[in-house]
Parts: structure tokens; sequence; C-alpha cells
């Protein structure tokens, strides 16, 4: 679960780390009063989307007086802000973050990350921040430091201390630096972070050592011991198709395709796409409705899927292995005479009972198209999706 | 031979007063599986099927001799109870909890390696279906009927993505050694490589079938291993060409967020490993009844 930069640098305030003063606002007016508040003469205002690379798409504006902050935050508000991690359709913007300017010298990048190769949690730092971390590693790589945390004793202060002095940091900032560093992991330690990141992090011109920016993500898994972290989750950044989908306990991911996708399991979903994209289509949508494949769970899916206008046909694929295809079939054929569509269906069941499943399926009189592989399951859906928008532009030009 | 499970393994089933535990021991009872035990604090005295239930771990090794566990704790306490495994005396343990937090699963793997190497208990998951020796015995929640029992090793981190590839052998005739769910979690028990070797080491297991997806680097680490240090062939599937970047796929572990995680990096490295890959899941049966073909002339 992604939050906020400004609930990140709370968080991470509360740890010990250092941020700028800085204060929220929803409005353009509220924005210039409160950099009234904060003080100085210089401000940046940062609109507060759950995407990095705000800079470059015009997410972040440098102000030096109250018109420049309210004309700034009118233009950001109610806009949609495009960033190269947001994709085309881009994360609204309902709050800015308003802080005061900092000069200074030097900037760093520091990352916690959990890593998947030494199981552990793993600090990355480079002397080269304020880019992203893929561009250092394509142009500085050797600029890179790198320092795994074992699990039982935590992160020590020695290697908090390696890690300032691999970076060059002046050695009267070395107590601030390996402040900085244990607070981030205990940050991300006790609240169950997958990924903190600051960058840059800065050495000021005053001498202090300051996160300029500051990105966390959490585990969902480990919400349940986290309410207040759950209490950080903003809807108005997730798609809503997904967030209904995770409301309801199905894992659903939407995609640019047309054909729908309705699976059990996120591997053979996964597969599903895959097949479809190579008979010729493209999907619409990743998703996973859990081993059971109950009725219900099957009607929800339909739904779900259906609400995407995009989509021109869908493919059902089952794996009955503890269940029985019949009852998969019949699950199906209710969801079906409920909530009837008006794109092509097609259904591809395998496991127990596969004869009796397709018995029913033909039998419903619902226009249902079958298939025993994935590979024929995908080429009909393929071919009864192009049919089908074929038939319909005619009808269109017979209007 | 097979690995990890035979007939004679002892089975208990932690959290076996569970609905779903229930119902998947009942299904392992009837494969023929050895279940000798479940465990659940309190309820120790209580029996399911005619199984006796332990308060913990212990108590259940000492009174039965198990040595394999099947956890379907809850997430929230099912860390715990695969340290109570491993601590119990258990040496083969499954997990099929999925939602178990990351940081807690390395807690475990860092508690399990306070035991040393010939003591220490070996995890596979979670979030997983588990394992199967066909006609020997089933711990885990997979199908028992669609396996024949044969000389293919499965490993896959996807449940029914490996029922998929079990059916299609079935329809083919062939048959399963053992079948290792490794789980779609990004902190998982045992890895790809870990199984390969256990599968290189196994003289019943004639060619394996490894089950790949998106997310993690597990399947490069296993192709370096099959370069280096396999001599039986290796059919390999990786989901998720069409995956987007960024995004978890359902499995809390598929998620491409560096280089060589995605499914075309994969495959790219497996091939040039000398992995034959599948190229789509619909073959995987027919890919390794060839490269068994080719292999026996």
């Amino acid at each position: 679960m992604d939050i906020h930069e400004y609930q990140a640098k709370e968080i991470l305030k509360s740890f010990g780390v250092t941020v700028p003063d800085g204060a929220l606002a929803y409005s353009p007016e509220q924005a210039a009063y409160r950099a009234r508040e904060l003080g100085g003469n210089k401000w940046i205002v940062k609109a507060q989307v759950h995407a990095g690379g705000r800079g470059k798409a015009g997410g972040v504006k440098l102000c030096s007086s109250d018109h420049e902050i309210q004309d700034a935050t009118a233009d950001m508000f109610g806009r949609k802000l495009v960033t190269h991690q947001t994709g085309p359709e881009g994360k609204g913007i309902y709050r800015v973050y308003v802080e005061t300017a900092v000069a200074f010298d030097r900037e760093i990048y520091l990352g916690f990350v959990l890593d998947r190769t030494s199981q552990r949690v793993m600090i990355v730092a480079s002397s080269e921040g304020g880019m992203e971390i893929e561009e250092i590693s394509e142009s500085r790589p050797e600029s890179i430091v790198r320092s795994t945390v074992e699990p039982a004793v935590g992160l020590r202060d020695f290697q908090a201390r390696e890690i300032a002095f691999q970076l060059g940091i002046p050695a009267d900032l070395t107590q601030q630096m390996v402040r900085t560093l244990q607070g981030c992991y205990r940050a991300f330690r006790e609240l169950d972070a997958t990924m903190v990141e600051i960058n840059p992090l800065v050495i000021t011109a005053d001498n202090r050592i300051l996160a300029l920016d500051a990105k966390m993500t959490f585990d969902s898994n480990a919400l349940f011991r986290h309410p207040q972290i759950s209490e950080l989750r903003d809807k108005s950044q997730e798609d809503p198709r997904e967030s209904r989908a995770a409301d309801r306990g199905l894992a659903y991911i939407g995609l640019s395709g047309n054909i729908g996708c309705i699976v059990n399991g996120a591997g053979l979903a996964m597969a599903t796409m895959d097949t479809i994209k190579l008979a010729g289509g493209e999907p619409a949508n990743f998703l996973d409705i859990g081993g059971g494949a109950t009725p219900e769970r099957v009607a929800k899916a339909f739904r779900l899927v259906m609400s995407d206008d995009n989509v021109q046909a869908i493919l059902v694929n089952i794996f009955a292995g503890i269940n029985r295809c019949d009852w998969v079939a019949e699950g199906v054929v209710q969801a079906l005479r409920a909530n009837p569509v008006d794109v092509p269906v097609i259904v591809r069941l395998a496991g127990n009972n596969v004869e009796e499943g397709l018995k029913i399926l033909a039998q419903s009189g619902l226009p249902i198209i079958r298939a025993t592989s994935l590979m024929e399951a995908a080429e009909r859906s393929v071919t009864a999706w192009k049919n089908d928008v074929a038939q319909n532009t005619k009808l269109r030009a017979q209007k | 031979m097979s690995i990890f499970l035979d007939r004679d393994t002892k089975v208990i089933v932690q959290g076996i007063t569970g609905r779903m535990a229930q119902f998947h021991t009942k299904e392992m009872l009837d494969y023929g599986t050895n279940v000798v035990g479940g465990v659940v604090p309190g309820k120790g005295g209580e029996s399911i099927f005619g199984v006796p239930v332990f308060n913990t771990v212990k108590e259940a090794v000492e009174a039965t001799g198990a040595n394999a566990s099947l956890v379907f704790v809850p997430p929230p306490f099912a860390a715990d109870s695969i340290m109570e495994a491993a601590d119990g005396g258990i040496r083969y343990c499954v997990c099929i909890t999925d939602g178990i937090p990351a940081q807690d699963m390395i807690q475990v793997k860092r508690y399990m390696m306070r035991y040393p190497k010939e003591k220490r208990m070996v995890l596979t998951g979670p979030n997983c279906a588990g394992t199967i020796s066909p006609g020997k015995a089933l711990l885990g929640i997979m199908p028992g009927h669609i396996y024949l029992q044969g000389n293919v090793g499965i490993v896959g981190r996807s449940g029914t993505l490996g029922y998929e590839a079990a059916q299609q052998l079935k329809d083919l005739g062939l048959g399963v050694s053992t079948s290792v769910g490794i789980g779609g979690d990004p902190i998982n028990g045992s890895s790809f490589r870990d199984i390969l070797e256990e599968f290189e080491k196994d003289p019943e297991t004639h060619v394996i079938c490894m089950i790949g997806e998106i997310g993690g680097p597990q399947e490069a680490e296993a192709a370096e291993y099959i370069q280096n240090h396999m001599t039986k062939p290796v059919i390999a599937y990786i989901a998720g060409l069409t995956a987007p970047k960024g995004r978890t796929m359902g499995h809390a572990g598929a998620i491409i967020s560096a280089f060589g995680e995605s499914a075309s990096e994969k495959v790219e490295i497996l091939t040039a490993a000398g992995v034959t890959v599948a190229e789509n899941p619909s073959v995987i049966g027919e890919t390794i009844a060839r490269v068994l073909k080719k292999k026996a002339a």
C-alpha cells in the first residue's frame, strides 16, 4: 500500500529523521495561508499523488509570494498529473504540500528495500542523489553502497557509520546520518514497510541532514497489525475498479485490451492473459477469483469484468481441482442468467468432471462458446471478439 | 524414491480444527497420507477423523514420531507456527497460508538458521498448494487424482498452473515423482534452486518441469544452477509475459521491480542456460514428452 509524501515525512519525523517544515493544503487559499504560517520567503509547492517523477511532470513548483503559491496551486488542483510512473491516465491532485525551501550543497540517495536475493532488508545508498536509482545504476553504478541487515539484531551503528563514510558524509555529520539511517530502519521494521525511499537526502547549506522527499510503501499482508497505516489509504489514487475488487476480496488489475479474463489462481490467470496475446488478442484485465470458484465469486467476477467498457469478449478459465467442473459450470450459468452480458463468453473448464461441466454449459441454452485447452480457448476468444466487433460495425453502418 | 515425502512420512496438521484444514485433512487421509496428529493450542485431547489433536508440536512429535507438518494457521499467527515446527523436531514443513507479512517470513528464515544443517527443517511455501508424491502421500491442498505416479519432477510457484501441467502429463500417460509448490510470496522457505538440487539427487526423477512467473531473482538463480550443476533436463514455463511493470499480479511476489524480473527476461536467461521453455501453458505436457523421448533415444 502506498501513502503520500507528507504522510511518509510525518512518520519518519516521529522516528527521528529530520524533514523540512511543511503544511498540507486542500485549496489554493489554504496553501497561501499555510505558507505564511510557515514563514520564510521561498516555498516549494508539491502535488501529493502516489507516483514518482512529479518534478518533471509539473507537480513541484518553487514560489516566492502568496500570489505565486495561489496560482501554482490553482493550476494543480483537480488536474491529473501524468508522470512516467502513472500511465497515460495520470493521478488526480486533491491535496498539495507546502514546504519552506531549503538551500543545500549535496544530494544523496537513500533507499530501504526487501531484498529477495538475501531475503533480508537491504539499504541502498548513493552519493549521487536527485536522480532515480535506475538512472544512478546506469550512469554511476560505482557510487552505489549496499548493506543488508541481520534480522536478529537489526541495523547496527557500525553499519550505519560505514555507509556514512562510504558516501563521503563530513565527519561532524556522521552521528546525524546514523540517526537518520536508524530512524528509517526502525520505521521500516516496526511498521512493516516494504520500501522507504528518501531521494534526495540533502546536506543543507547550514550543515544539517534533511529528507527533502520521502516515499513509503507498506506490506498489505501486515496491515492487520497497523490500523493507523490502513487509515492512510487514499482511494482517490487507486483505479476505482481495482479498489472495488480489492474491497470484495478479488485480485483485479485493469489493462488496456478488450478480452476480459476470469480465472482461478494467480499463475493460471497470468498464463491465460499470455495465451490471449499469443492468439492475437489483448487481455482487458488480470483477475484471480481464488481457488474455490464458487458461483457467488463467478457472478461477482462477471459484474466486475463487465464494468470495463472496453471489454468485448470474456474468457472464463477454471481449473476445478477440489471442486467439480459441473458445479463450476452451474455457477457460470447462474451468473449469466442473473446478469446477462452482451459480449461473447468463452468457457474453458479443466479438472474434475469436465464432460458433465461442458454438458451443462451446452444444455443451458446460453450462447456460451466452449473450449478444452487453454490455447483453444484463447483462439476462440480472439475469433469471437473479432466477429463480434465486425458484426457491431455492420449493424452501426446499417443504422 | 521421491523427494521430501513418501508412504512412511508421518504428518501432523497445524491448525487442524479450521474448516479448510479439516476438509483437506480428510482428502489427505483418503489419499493414503499417514496423518498421525494435529496441533491446536487448547484443543489437546480432542480428535478429528480419528486423528489425535495435541496442544503443542513438541507433544505431537513425542507421541507420534511425526517428521512432517502442514501449516493451515491464519496469517497473523502462521510464522509462529512454522517456528514451532522447526523447534519441535519437524524435518519437512509445508505452509499453505496466504498473506503472511514479509517481515515475519524474514524472521522465520533467520530462526531456522539457528539449527545445524543436519537438524534444520526444510520449509516449502508459504502461499503454496503443497507437495505430493503421487501414489504415496499428499501434503497439501492439491487434487490427488490429477497426478499419475512417474518420473517427472514438478516445481512451481502457482497452484492451478501446476495442476494444469500435471493434468496434461496425465492425459499423455506421463506421471510425476514429486510435485512441490514453493509458493507465490517474495520471501519463501525454499527456492527453485533448493528443489532442483533435491530432484537432481532423486533417482526416480528423470526430468524436471519448472513453472515460474514474473518477479524476484529465483528463476535466474535456478538457471545458473541448471547450467553448472544439473545433468537432468529441465523444461520451464514462465507466466506473466503480458504483466505490466510495478503491479502485483495476485501473488505478493509476482511484481516486476528490477531488471531480469520480467517474464521475457527470465525466458531469455533460462533459454541461454539450456532450458527448454514451453511457449504457452497448453504445451507444457507435450514439451516434457518430447524431451523425455529425446532423452530415451
